[in-house]
């Protein structure tokens, strides 16, 4: 279970005027601005659900996902992961979940996927057979037998993202971070890859918490959905609260975002 | 115990697909050995030249200075083969891929020296091998085990301290957000000052390569115990007390994770 309450988190930014006479100036005094990534935000995720949290860019996605995930620490409030702190308890915490960052890669570039596998598999000390027994499962599900011997450069981002999730999953975690899993793929492998989220859902439990841009993921994965805009929680339901008669899933998010100013 | 060998395990592991990526890429591998090779033959010649001109300098002979040198270098370049990781640092940080080093279950230390092992370091270390058994042979050093052992000593030694100064220059990027190149000053100093004996350059450098950036303890003074002009065994454990330069490396590295974590930076 997932347990946020009352988190803050904001950042030091700093600010100067454009041109060369102030980026002289700036080297010597620099202006800080406080930006509010979260303010007060809070919610609850049961075991097994799937959510989707979205909202425009610069909402406070990320930061949310890296406190979830340990890599951040929260100025103030409370974050309880199945009873771990995240930033404090960091290893004991990331032992067991997954992280895909889709816009970043976490694959070898130069050696075949398979390499980065069994590295992953030392990493994480993933015992022998049940290492063998998830890469064989991932590897049906994802289709990954053509690709595990191709080095990730070579990849499609379709092919390197089902690489990548099945990377993110290989030590069997019972939570899944997805941070815009879609983003770029072509229709054949973004419905490859929600089909595949679903079933593991559906086969082995796993909480799932998906940011995206892509409404259709949305529609198509998430039973909940959370919407951030500039730091607050701005609404927590499902997709049939928002939804007005037949309206598209666009459509709707966007009149949601203009009904909030955000 | 059993978390040790899992540790040095997974570092091998991860030196192995560091060298299988490299050897995707043959003619940059040897390009890349074959220049490293040059750039220190390079220096070799300049120390040459200097000595064609001078038969010493401040009381220490040409193969001397030549088995300083190769200590030194053979030093520099073990630390750069295996701390290029906290060289590269700042590129990490920037491309956020030390989130991903925060949400695997291994310290961040191991993670981030696994990241890259600097093979093509070799090309320098050979040069460095020819002017250190150069300077050997014609040195006339007799040897015995202490001073034998004392070479293993410099070399662990100022590996450590080398590294450390790259862990300092990468603990700084969590504050900087990029590398600073006044760094240099001791990284790449420390190597530079190191072709000589730093006695050579006066009492206050002499201090400062003891007491500050500790690199006089795994050059100057072992030197002095390999050269036989000093007897003290006290010469000869200096080196691995110079690896406690390390710790406050490590200490600021640690400041610089916990200053990521609450910044976002």
């Amino acid at each position: 279970m997932i347990m946020m309450e009352h988190v803050c988190k904001s950042y030091r930014i700093a600010k100067r005027n454009a041109g060369f006479r102030e980026a002289c100036k700036s080297l010597f005094f620099r202006e800080y601005e406080v930006a509010t990534a979260l303010s007060d935000v809070s919610f609850t995720i049961g075991d097994g659900e799937m959510v989707g949290y979205i909202g425009p860019n610069g909402a406070g996605k990320s930061s949310t996902i890296k406190i979830l995930s340990g890599i951040l620490t929260p100025d103030s409030g409370r974050v309880l992961v199945d009873g771990r702190i995240p930033y404090r308890d960091r290893i004991e915490h990331v032992r067991q979940i997954g992280v895909v960052f889709g816009q970043r890669s976490q694959l070898w570039w130069d050696v075949p996927v398979i390499d980065s596998f069994e590295l992953l598999k030392d990493i994480y000390s993933i015992p022998k057979s049940g290492y063998r027994q998830n890469l064989e499962e991932l590897t049906q599900l994802l289709n990954l037998e053509e690709l595990l011997r191709t080095p990730a450069r070579q990849l499609s981002l379709g092919q390197r993202m089902r690489c990548e999730i099945a990377a993110s999953l290989l030590h069997g975690p019972k939570l899944l971070f997805l941070d815009e899993p879609t983003i770029g793929l072509d229709a054949v492998s973004k419905l490859a890859v929600r089909d595949f989220i679903l079933k593991l859902n559906k086969l082995h439990g796993v909480t799932v918490i998906l940011t995206t841009h892509d409404m259709q993921d949305i529609e198509a994965l998430a039973s909940r959905i959370i919407l951030i805009g500039k730091g607050r929680i701005l609404m927590d339901g499902n997709l049939s609260d928002i939804k007005k008669g037949n309206a598209d899933i666009d459509e709707t998010v966007a009149e949601l975002y203009r009904s909030y100013n955000i | 115990m059993k978390n040790d060998c899992s540790f040095i395990k997974l570092y091998w592991h991860y030196v192995s697909i560091n060298v299988r990526s490299m050897m995707q890429y043959k003619t940059s591998f040897f390009l890349s050995v074959t220049g490293q090779f040059f750039v220190s033959f390079n220096v070799f010649l300049g120390i040459y030249f200097m000595f064609r001109r001078f038969p010493e300098v401040d009381g220490f002979t040409y193969s001397e200075v030549l088995l300083c040198y190769g200590v030194v270098l053979l030093e520099y370049s073990l630390a750069e083969m295996f701390a290029r990781g906290f060289d590269m640092f700042p590129g990490m940080v920037r491309g956020g891929e030390f989130d991903r080093v925060l949400v695997r279950p291994r310290g961040e230390i191991l993670q981030v020296l696994g990241s890259k092992f600097e093979l093509t370091r070799i090309g320098r270390m050979i040069q460095a091998l020819f002017m250190f058994v150069y300077g050997i042979v014609k040195s006339d050093v007799t040897w015995t085990f202490p001073r034998a052992l004392t070479v293993i000593f410099m070399l662990a030694g100022g590996t450590a301290v080398f590294s450390g100064l790259f862990l300092i220059y990468a603990g700084i990027c969590f504050f900087t957000l990029d590398g600073l190149e006044f760094m240099n000053v001791f990284t790449d100093g420390a190597k530079e000052f190191g072709k000589y004996p730093v006695g050579i350059y006066g009492e206050k450098m002499l201090l400062f390569a003891t007491f500050i950036v500790p690199y006089a303890l795994v050059q100057y003074y072992p030197l002095l115990f390999l050269l036989g002009r000093r007897n003290s065994l006290f010469y000869m454990v200096l080196p691995l007390l110079a690896g406690a330069f390390l710790f406050p490396a490590m200490g600021l590295w640690k400041f610089g994770v916990r200053h990521y974590q609450s910044s976002g930076s």
